[in-house]
């Protein structure tokens, strides 16, 4: 059965663009600032948007979500916010998933987290560190819960790993465009389309690129040989810089606008 | 019993694996392939061997503690000597092989987290002495307890990274190497510090320090004829005590005893005593003991050592827990103060405030186990390092 992130890219592939893909933490900049968002991102054009389950070691991330967790987790995010998040941008219609490093799903319950994800709407989970070699009972319960398992390779990842990677993936896979943490970048690295090139050949799935991308002319040109474009970093700077809370929303809702015309221009 | 000591993807039962980016997997599949070769490459084992001998000092002597046995119940009490080491601590034994691998690899540059400054300094001594650049990641909180080591890393020749994030101590340090290692890790190595991270640190990081049991293990059997009831080490991470531990586990009449430092007492919640206070769980790459919150969030851990004050544990540790063959017993602050106190002025060696962990132990065990017990205790680290700490908990003026 398709999720509704598999139903997002047949579209997208349709009208021969790339989707736009938002990530937000849950319970940032507050838990109503955060459902605001997702509803002003929504409106704004995103096809899919990606709930981050903020975490107290994020290895993966730089500066900006580092920060964008701490104050969610100092305002008391647990995962049956990160849920109500998920739930908020699912019924908005675009499609949603959540990304969140693996302890946390092990303490909920790894069976009962890809069902609480089913249960509120949500197409699948992304999951940084969790390793192929770990995912047995994860990729046992995202089976049965019928969600996707959305694993993320990067530019070091050998072809004969990528081919081993992708074929447990569901959804899309995640491209990190460069060897790095999380966090908005001048110049999007030649590895990403080179990376990108090689995961093709590999599955059928689409794949996104993440990493880095924070302007129109960016998203175009990632467009050009992706399926996806994500954007993070980029919309949590406008929500930490903004000085109002309706501000952060009137920017990040008129950045997303851009961007959903920069996936439109690649090709 | 069967005890299964790390299988291909680094597991021991059901914890350690990897738990890491995936951009880190080929640098951790290099570094284990490079490690296997060594284990079986007579020239690295020379190599290491001879730098053991005429840099470190190897073998650590045996120091009999007379005076302090008088307060354990009258056992005789062992101590493997780490701290006459180079660099004061068995840290040199891990540092001195990965810096070997390092150069095997290729690469130039390493960097390295510390707490207490003992596996930063020991970090800095192996990258002057083979000249790669080193970057160590030290809390600032860290930075502030353990100045003296910071000048140290300093003169050394090594850049020292003060960081803001998080809680400012040893888990944030991690967190920032694992955040430079992610970025640069085709020119760079990761000289991670303890028997936790990501396979094949745990393994590879125990092979290196195993030769603190092996040699005990000799001259325990050469001076009594018999070997130990019991081994005794603190345990933070856990590298020294898996040194002295290894090589007993297949004796099975020697107790194994891991120290975990409570601080204000587990029942307080301010302790960084992780296997006897904590819940399994997967932090910086593994799947061990952790301490943390009903959401999977990290816990602070708390303790007056900062090398014993880590929320996470080596994931070997977990199973020889679990199945029982090694024990895991709290110590507070004020009692490894207390032993550290008696044990300077009783054998005139001031102990590394991890080491006292260690030592408040073995006053307890002693006691329970009488004049005819004989134990080993894993003199991990020297105090030096710990003056200015000791010096505001007895209230000494300097």
């Amino acid at each position: 059965m398709s999720t509704a992130l598999d139903l997002v890219f047949e579209r997208t592939r349709s009208e021969n663009r790339a989707a736009l893909i938002a990530y937000i933490p849950a319970g940032f900049p507050s838990k109503s600032g955060c459902e605001k968002a997702i509803r002003a991102l929504a409106e704004a054009g995103v096809d899919a948007i990606e709930i981050g389950y903020p975490y107290s070691d994020p290895i993966m991330d730089g500066p900006t979500i580092q920060e964008a967790a701490e104050i969610s987790l100092k305002g008391g995010t647990n995962a049956a916010d990160v849920f109500s998040a998920l739930k908020v941008a699912s019924d908005t219609g675009v499609a949603s998933v959540v990304m969140t490093y693996w302890n946390p799903i092990e303490k909920y319950g790894v069976k009962e987290f890809a069902q609480s994800i089913a249960d509120n709407g949500g197409s699948g989970v992304i999951t940084p560190d969790l390793t192929i070699e770990e995912s047995g009972r994860w990729l046992e319960a995202v089976g049965n819960s019928g969600i996707n398992p959305i694993y993320v390779v990067a530019p070091s990842t050998s072809d004969a790993r990528l081919a081993k990677v992708t074929s447990k993936t569901g959804g899309f896979v995640y491209a990190a465009s460069v060897m790095g943490v999380t966090g908005a970048r001048t110049n999007v690295s030649v590895d990403a389309s080179a990376l990108v090139e090689r995961v093709k050949k590999t599955t059928a799935l689409p794949v996104s690129v993440g990493l880095g991308v924070s302007t129109r002319e960016q998203a175009k040109q990632v467009a050009a040989y992706a399926d996806g474009v994500i954007v993070g970093s980029a919309f949590i700077k406008i929500l930490l810089d903004a000085k109002s809370e309706q501000e952060g929303l009137d920017a990040i809702s008129a950045l997303a606008k851009e961007l959903a015309l920069g996936v439109r221009e690649g090709r | 019993m069967t005890i299964q000591l790390g299988d291909l993807l680094g597991h021991f039962g059901q914890y350690g694996g990897r738990f890491v980016p995936e951009a880190l997997i080929g640098a951790l599949d290099e570094l284990e392939a490079a490690h296997n070769a060594a284990k079986t490459d007579p020239l690295f084992q020379a190599e290491l061997a001879e730098l053991h001998r005429t840099y470190t000092g190897r073998p650590s002597i045996i120091t009999e503690a007379k005076r302090f046995s008088e307060h354990a119940g009258g056992a005789r009490i062992l101590l493997k000597r780490e701290d006459l080491n180079h660099t004061g601590s068995h840290k040199i034994n891990n540092v001195l092989g990965q810096a070997l691998l390092t150069k095997k690899m290729g690469k130039k540059r390493i960097i390295a987290e510390t707490g207490a400054g003992q596996h930063g300094v020991a970090s800095a001594t192996a990258a002057a002495l083979m000249g790669l650049e080193c970057v160590v990641y030290m809390g600032e909180e860290d930075t502030r307890r353990q100045a003296l080591n910071v000048a140290r890393m300093k003169l050394l020749g090594a850049q020292v990274v003060p960081v803001t994030s998080g809680s400012r101590t040893l888990k944030d340090a991690i967190n920032e190497a694992m955040r430079d290692w992610v970025t640069n890790v085709a020119t760079t190595h990761y000289m991670l510090g303890t028997v936790a991270g990501p396979h094949p640190f745990p393994t590879m990081v125990r092979d290196f320090h195993k030769i603190i049991g092996e040699e005990a293990r000799q001259q325990v059997l050469a001076l009594t004829g018999k070997l130990p009831d019991a081994v005794l080490a603190c345990v933070g991470g856990g590298s020294n005590a898996i040194g002295i531990f290894h090589a007993f586990i297949p004796d099975e009449g020697v107790r194994l005893i891991g120290l975990e430092a409570g601080g204000d007492g587990i029942e307080t919640g301010r302790h960084a005593a992780t296997i006897s206070g904590g819940s399994e769980g997967v932090l910086h790459g593994t799947r061990s003991y952790v301490l943390q919150d009903e959401n999977g969030q990290t816990i602070e851990s708390h303790s007056i050592s900062a090398g014993l004050d880590y929320p996470g544990v080596g994931p070997e540790h977990a199973y020889l827990h679990d199945i029982g063959r090694a024990e895991y017993r709290a110590v507070n602050d004020d009692a490894a103060m207390a032993a550290f106190s008696l044990f300077s002025r009783t054998e005139g060696i001031i102990p590394a405030i991890e080491t006292a962990h260690a030592l408040a132990g073995a006053l307890v065990l002693g006691n329970e186990l009488g004049p005819d017990a004989i134990l080993l205790i894993n003199l991990s680290g020297r105090g030096d390092k710990d003056v200015q700490t000791a010096a505001d908990y007895f209230g000494i003026p300097l």
